[in-house]
């Protein structure tokens, strides 16, 4: 398995008329998520989520590809 | 004055009221001749009711406002006959490219798909598409267009609304069994009646520019983040007609309106981003922000609310006039029912069901849009420009990239006036679902599905030799088209023939059969706004007639 970088983003028993909709929905959530929080308590919350993501995705060797990818250019 | 825009004056007359004394009483009065109210009042004219359209001004929509018109809107500006007018004088294009600092890191084709008779997208002076709709308006004989009529109360009735308009000549009532409302976005109308409209408020300014200027830029939209000429914010570059560029610079809420409108200030900036040796004239300036917010309820007894006096989104994606326009789509057919007394008044309640989904729809993606393109918070940001970074080399990323969703019309999968599906279909051409186009040949002519399909409910069944239909299935035709709501049956096929007094649409390109996963004995129901009502993969009469009726409110 390696690290999918094509869209990859769906919910179960959802039905796409548009192709963009299942990405804004995500990334709505994801900022959703981070309404009304201080900067530190934000960073916080990245850092819990790449945790629980990680441990969800499992293979390392994959994780080994995003965290490259991630540090490139920055 | 703009130098490449004469803005005509029209006449005012006065009106037959104020020259009798008499009260005047209407099917329907619109109220608003901006592109909305025309569309409407067209609409309704055409197919046979008398209409007052009143507008409080004598000239066109003033300066630099809609640009974008959408495939679908160039739709139902083709069925009230002025698409092509729009289409000749606008600029049509297909293709968006992203910017992020210097580099390119995305682009889109709104029209992914071949064979399709209207363009993704065209830009075009909001003055010219008002003045084609004008021009269009005073051909209709039953449309009764007044300039310098301005409403000044309005008294909702049980059956109807009473209006005062003032005009040079003094007050006058007009009477009205329904009232549509297309006054914009700060609608008179709307605070008249006392109602409210809820939403949100975006914390921004942008600059808009009109430039004259000969560039061989490619008809793209053209949208940059953070780029070096605008630092920190954003810039969004369209090509209108008569060589007119629309700019929008992104300004942050702390800019003064003011200070930023003066020409020693926009100058500057235009120049940082054309560079020094391009030559161009200022044509219009003005400094904007924006709402997000729709009323509860589009009707209110016989009043009609339909675009921005119903529901306002920001300009990222062009959803404001286009939906405009969708919404009168929705409405004419279901009004004229209702007056014509084929439906319940219950139907108008599906206008406003089906079109506040629309609404929030857009409304849904033009905030999305708008969070992506001014962060609310520096995670936000950092998370934005992530995304950016990212899109450069990864699809997925590209896939997240939101400067605009760019208008498109709204699948009406929950509607009460669709029936379900019981068959088994590919494809998106589900109940609700507003058509796709397909190339056709009808007689010996080359054309276009949506062309002839809309104002009527048709049944279009999918055959494979059109002059092989049987005697019983040609006698529940016939009974279709002939009853109080009729159903004009029209056979799709990949063969020509004769249909034997039907009329035969030959699927020649196969894109109707891939479109609407059409095989032999197929049946689409559609609606006169071109959206799906029902489909079977076999006839049945009864069946049909059951859809007919629910799609009417008469179930």
């Amino acid at each position: 398995m390696s690290l999918i970088l094509k869209p990859n983003l769906r919910e179960p028993g959802k039905r796409y008329f548009r192709a963009f909709t299942p990405g804004d929905d995500f990334y709505e959530a994801l900022i959703d998520t981070h309404r009304d929080l201080s900067d530190e308590q934000s960073a916080m919350v990245n850092a819990k989520l790449i945790l629980l993501l990680a441990n969800h995705i499992g293979d390392i060797s994959v994780l080994r590809e995003a965290m490259a990818i991630a540090r490139q250019d920055v | 004055m703009l130098s490449t825009y004469q803005y005509p004056k029209y006449e005012y007359v006065t009106p037959p009221e104020q020259k009798s004394g008499a009260v005047g009483r209407y099917p329907v009065v619109v109220v608003g001749a901006g592109p909305v109210g025309l569309a409407a009042a067209i609409e309704l004219a055409q197919s046979g009711v008398p209409v007052v359209l009143l507008d409080d001004d004598d000239t066109v929509s003033v300066g630099s406002r809609g640009v974008c018109y959408a495939k679908r809107a160039l739709e139902v500006l083709d069925r009230i006959g002025v698409g092509d007018a729009c289409v000749n004088k606008g600029v049509s294009w297909n293709v968006g490219r992203t910017f992020f600092r210097e580099q390119e890191v995305y682009n889109f084709n709104l029209l992914p798909a071949p064979d399709h008779k209207r363009p993704g997208m065209i830009n075009l002076q909001q003055y010219y598409l008002e003045e084609y709709e004008i021009k269009r308006a005073r051909e209709l004989p039953n449309l009764d267009l007044r300039f310098r009529n301005k409403v000044v109360s309005v008294q909702p009735e049980s059956k109807g609304a009473t209006l005062q308009v003032e005009t040079p000549d003094g007050i006058y009532t007009l009477q009205a069994d329904w009232l549509i409302v297309a006054d914009g976005a700060r609608s008179p109308i709307r605070h008249m009646m006392g109602l409210e409209i809820d939403g949100k408020i975006f914390m921004d300014r942008f600059l808009i520019a009109d430039v004259v200027m000969k560039a061989d830029f490619p008809a793209e939209r053209w949208f940059w983040f953070d780029p070096p000429f605008h630092p920190n914010q954003s810039v969004l570059l369209h090509r209108q007609a008569d060589n007119v560029w629309r700019i929008d610079f992104q300004l942050g809420w702390q800019a003064d309106p003011e200070e930023e409108k003066k020409p020693e200030k926009v100058i500057p900036r235009i120049k940082a981003m054309l560079g020094d040796d391009r030559e161009f004239e200022l044509e219009w300036v003005s400094v904007y922000t924006f709402q997000c917010r729709r009323m509860n309820q589009f009707r209110h007894g016989r009043v009609l609310f339909v675009g921005d006096a119903a529901h306002q989104v920001s300009p990222f994606g062009a959803r404001g006039a286009n939906s405009g326009l969708q919404d009168t789509d929705n409405l004419c057919w279901k009004l004229k029912l209702v007056l014509d007394g084929k439906a319940p008044e219950s139907l108008l309640d599906t206008y406003c069901e089906e079109r506040v989904y629309a609404a929030d729809e857009n409304i849904l993606n033009s905030t999305r849009s708008t969070d992506f393109i001014t962060p609310k918070s520096k995670t936000s940001l950092t998370f934005r420009n992530a995304v950016l970074a990212l899109a450069r080399d990864h699809a997925f990323a590209r896939a997240l990239v939101n400067s605009g969703r760019l208008s498109v019309p709204a699948y009406l999968t929950e509607s009460r006036l669709n029936t379900a599906d019981n068959g088994d279909f590919a494809g998106d051409m589900v109940p609700g679902a507003p058509m796709d186009d397909a190339p056709i040949r009808f007689g010996d002519q080359q054309g276009w599905l949506l062309d002839h399909v809309g104002n009527r409910f048709q049944a279009l069944v999918y055959v494979d030799d059109p002059s092989a239909v049987n005697p019983e299935n040609r006698r529940i035709f016939t009974a279709l088209a002939q009853g109080a709501i009729p159903v004009d049956v029209v056979l799709v096929s990949p063969k020509a023939g004769d249909g034997g007094g039907l009329p035969v649409f030959e699927d020649y390109a196969g894109r109707f059969a891939e479109r609407f996963d059409a095989k032999h004995g197929s049946v689409y129901l559609v609606r006169p706004d071109q959206h799906v009502a029902a489909r079977w993969r076999a006839l049945d009469a009864d069946r049909l007639r059951a859809a007919l009726a629910r799609a009417t409110c008469n179930a």
